[in-house]
């Protein structure tokens, strides 16, 4: 099947089997491999996209039922919010081996855009679904309160 | 282990010449040294263009654990440039040049030893191309070399002034110093600088980094194994009919070992999918049929009987004269590494009729051998491509090179035209074995009138980790296999009549080392009942830990050091209201770590973990801030796999298959970790491995503490007493 989608702010044509999780037409078909692959059962995270704006799995987000949605990828983002988050993230050097960080950065920008200053307890209660094997936690917490300083300038 | 302390010659260690890799740097042998035609190699491990960019050749894989940057800043120490002027590639396949030095003629990262062996060569490669530049320059402008230094990437001195870039095409044509001049430390400005950044960060959060799993070769092939839900068991027939509906799907093949069947697609979820379609019959008659609580019952009659082996002291010290005699019995369950990055690998045939493969390459010697082996192919004509690696834990690396082996016999049973992608699943994964043995301890303290330890009798049994493999010579002495006992028979407290007594339990399925390998039970069996003591002796757990430790050796004075600073640091003996302390302290891969953890609740009500301080002495400290985070990620792992996760196997089939059931520790599992190093001349130590060990113990301890002596002796904890909040 040939599916239309809205990605990364263009319209994208891509042949992919219906039921297709997004995560593997942004991966495989699309090269697009920022979006990670860990678990495939909505468990880690790392999988996490943004359909028009908010984080979602995409490894249970079939492609068929994303028509309508606009899908942001680690490789779309363009917001201050997002800039943000990056510049945090270099700063402080949040990453241990990477693999989860897409994933962690996407659940932050979603986190950050509805509540621009979370306390540490607001971020663990948003942050909890996105697992780090590094465990990197300490500094994505110290992340997302550098970003949300950066944020107000 | 030993450390390489002397200043033999950088490249003395595999015996290679600079002549040597300057040739296979001409030739481009592989993609990652031709794509930068206009840089020239100083040596291996330093390459240089004409605009005066520095290419550092990294030789360990980077995992997260940091070599990627650290290995780059001992070269841009001693060459003289910024780290920004410094960027990495990982080293080619070739044990003979990028070998490490603790593991003799093999490439590969472990045991947290990729500082400890690069520190000296890696500041000699750059010290060596510096001294290069600057006889190049001086050669041109007609001074003295005396006169010259490098500062920045640039050459300076005698009035003139100009880009490393400049002189590197002279440079490159002379021979390299062996033993070059190396900086007085008192003079680094990158070494010890808690402000080095990561060289991978930028590309870790832009989605540019690429693990060897978004690798996508032309024309490449997506296979996926199914295997026997219990392991051993051999294919002896499938049908693929119903995989011929899911689109994508090429075709199905047993492996040459008949280990599982390949099922090739054109990409990942159609494989996923075609191997859901396919039906396999097995022949399960030598497959691992055992239970864990059975290995549980063998390993624990292993303590209570004759150990086989007498690993320290063979006279044991009788308990008739102690006053108290205080007895625990210990049991830790299988634990699978599960890494971020499911393992996978990419192999594919070369222009010259050889084989390249692309792997997060933790020893890329080992997959590069056996692939020689199975398609009968000569060392030269096969390469290891190392790509990032999102996490490992030591999973990377088997004595069977497992997955590595697996992609070879998948692309041996294809025509070879195309790549082939294998791809694990985390189901894949947390199935696939290689798990942390289970072990048992059985420690018997008895104490005199006056509390003193008079004698401590430590029986060990679990299934030894190296004997049998590839790996047996690294670690089996005398029939003893040094990473059942390390950290227990080499205990540097000063124990009185101390017995320890190893049994080597029956293989119950394929065990591996994982982050930190023995010490992930030892520290644990050893703090846990150091702490007894102190209960029992009416002692401060920490003054009792610096008593054990006043014996004025140097491991004493360093662990008494890491404990005084941790304990300092933690405000011990004062923690918050509502709050209890635990603490642990114990040396590892050369480098001392002492951790406190506070806690509030208790076990019935539920535990929170609100933060622990964590000291640690790894010598020199190149990467302040790399370290730091590495003792916050050893600590999150040692505790989240104790706070709830194991591996179990009933009648040989695993239990678990994917995170729901084998949960990583999350982001409120864990409050602020604080991490202090101890400033030190010594040269630098491991830091991937050694703030694990403590940190199980350190919260069994502080769990005792709030919830009235409460010993956790098995694993995990969540199933023996302890919920957490």
């Amino acid at each position: 099947m040939k599916y239309d989608i809205n990605l990364n702010g263009k319209t994208v044509s891509v042949e992919a089997e219906p039921e297709t999780p997004l995560l593997w037409v942004l991966r495989d078909e699309l090269k697009l491999t920022g979006t990670k692959f860990g678990c495939g059962v909505a468990s880690c995270g790392a999988c996490t996209v943004h359909l028009d704006g908010e984080p979602m799995r995409s490894c249970q987000t079939l492609i068929e039922d994303v028509a309508d949605s606009a899908v942001t990828t680690i490789e779309g983002l363009n917001s201050n919010i997002a800039s943000a988050v990056q510049q945090a993230w270099v700063e402080l050097d949040v990453p241990q081996c990477g693999y989860c960080q897409s994933g962690q950065i996407m659940s932050v920008v979603g986190l950050l855009s509805e509540n621009p200053k979370p306390s540490s307890d607001e971020i663990d209660e948003y942050m909890y679904g996105n697992a780090c094997r590094c465990a990197t936690y300490q500094r994505i917490r110290a992340g997302v309160h550098r970003a949300a300083e950066i944020m107000e300038g | 282990m030993t450390i390489q302390t002397t200043r033999r010659g950088f490249l003395a260690g595999a015996g290679a010449t600079a002549f040597l890799f300057v040739g296979f740097g001409a030739k481009g042998g592989t993609a990652a040294v031709a794509a930068a035609a206009e840089a020239k190699s100083l040596n291996p491990f330093v390459k240089i263009g004409s605009d005066g960019s520095v290419t550092a050749i990294v030789k360990h894989f980077e995992k997260g654990q940091g070599p990627a940057t650290g290995l780059p800043t001992l070269i841009a120490e001693e060459l003289g440039v910024r780290m920004d002027q410094i960027s990495f590639e990982f080293a080619p396949s070739n044990p003979k040049v990028y070998n490490n030095l603790l593991f003799g003629p093999f490439q590969g990262t472990g045991g947290s030893t990729a500082m400890a062996n690069s520190f000296m060569q890696y500041r000699q490669a750059g010290a060596a191309a510096r001294e290069m530049l600057i006889k190049a320059a001086a050669g041109e402008w007609g001074v003295d070399p005396a006169t010259l230094t490098i500062e920045e990437g640039m050459i300076v001195g005698s009035g003139k002034s100009a880009s490393i870039g400049a002189f590197v095409s002279a440079a490159a044509t002379m021979e390299a110093p062996a033993e070059p001049k190396l900086k007085d430390p008192s003079a680094f400005k990158l070494i010890g600088n808690p402000d080095i950044r990561r060289l991978d960060t930028k590309i870790k959060t832009n989605g540019e980094a690429i693990f060897a799993m978004d690798l996508h070769r032309p024309n490449q092939m997506v296979t996926v194994m199914a295997r026997p839900e219990r392991k051993g068991g051999l294919v002896t027939g499938f049908d693929d009919s119903a995989c011929k509906s899911v689109k994508g799907f090429i075709r199905a093949a047993t492996l040459p070992n008949k280990a599982a069947v390949a099922v090739f697609a054109e990409n990942t979820w159609a494989a996923f999918k075609a191997r859901e379609a396919l039906s396999v019959d097995w022949d399960m008659s030598n497959a691992e049929d055992r239970d864990s609580e059975v290995i549980k019952a063998e390993i624990l009659a292993a303590l209570d009987a004759e150990p086989t082996y007498n690993v320290r002291n063979s006279e044991r010290i009788a308990m008739d004269g102690a006053t108290q005699v205080l007895e625990k019995t210990f049991y830790f369950p299988l634990l699978a590494h599960a890494p971020m990055e499911p393992l996978n690998c990419t192999i594919e045939a070369t222009q010259d009729g050889g084989l390249l493969m692309h792997d997060g390459a933790q020893m890329p010697t080992g997959a590069h051998a056996a692939m020689a082996e199975i398609f009968q192919l000569p060392m030269e004509k096969i390469q290891v491509k190392t790509m990032l690696a999102g996490g490992s834990f030591g999973r990377r690396v088997t004595p069977t090179f497992d997955y590595q082996v697996e992609a070879a016999l998948a692309f041996a049973v294809t025509d070879r035209s195309r790549p082939v992608k294998l791809v694990w699943s985390r189901e894949d994964d947390i199935r696939g074995g290689f798990y942390r043995p289970a072990f048992g301890h059985k420690v018997t303290v008895g104490l005199d009138k006056d509390g003193e330890i008079m004698a401590w009798d430590h029986r060990i049994a679990g299934q030894s980790i190296m004997k049998g493999t590839a790996f047996e010579a690294f670690s089996v002495k005398d029939g003893i296999d040094g990473s059942s006992v390390e950290g227990v028979s080499d205990t540097h407290y000063a124990i009185p009549g101390m017995f320890v007594g190893l049994t080597d339990t029956k293989k119950a399925t394929d065990v591996l080392w994982w982050r930190s390998v023995g010490h992930t039970h030892t520290a644990y069996a050893m703090e846990v009942m150091i702490d007894l003591v102190a209960e029992a002796s009416g002692k401060d757990p920490v003054a009792l830990r610096l008593d054990l430790l006043s014996g004025g050796d140097k491991d004493q004075q360093r662990l008494a050091g890491v404990l005084k600073l941790a304990a300092e640091k933690a405000g011990w003996g004062k923690p918050g209201n509502g709050r209890f302390q635990g603490v642990a302290v114990h040396k590892s891969f050369g480098s001392y770590v002492a951790e406190v953890a506070e806690v509030s609740g208790n076990a019935e009500d539920g535990i929170k973990i609100e933060k622990v301080t964590c000291a640690v002495d790894c010598g020199i400290a190149v990467n302040p801030d790399i370290i730091k985070a590495q003792m916050e990620g050893g600590i999150g792992y040692g505790i989240g796999h104790v706070m709830r996760d194991q591996i179990t196997l009933v009648g040989g089939a695993v239990e678990q298959s994917n995170f729901p059931d084998y949960e990583p520790l999350r982001i409120n599992d864990i409050g602020e970790i604080d991490v202090h190093i101890v400033a030190s001349s010594e040269n630098p130590t491991g830091v991937g491995e050694p703030g694990t060990p403590p940190a199980a113990p350190a919260l069994a301890n502080a769990i005792a503490a709030a919830s009235q002596n409460l010993r956790v002796v098995q694993h995990p904890m969540s199933e023996h007493g302890v919920s957490f909040a």
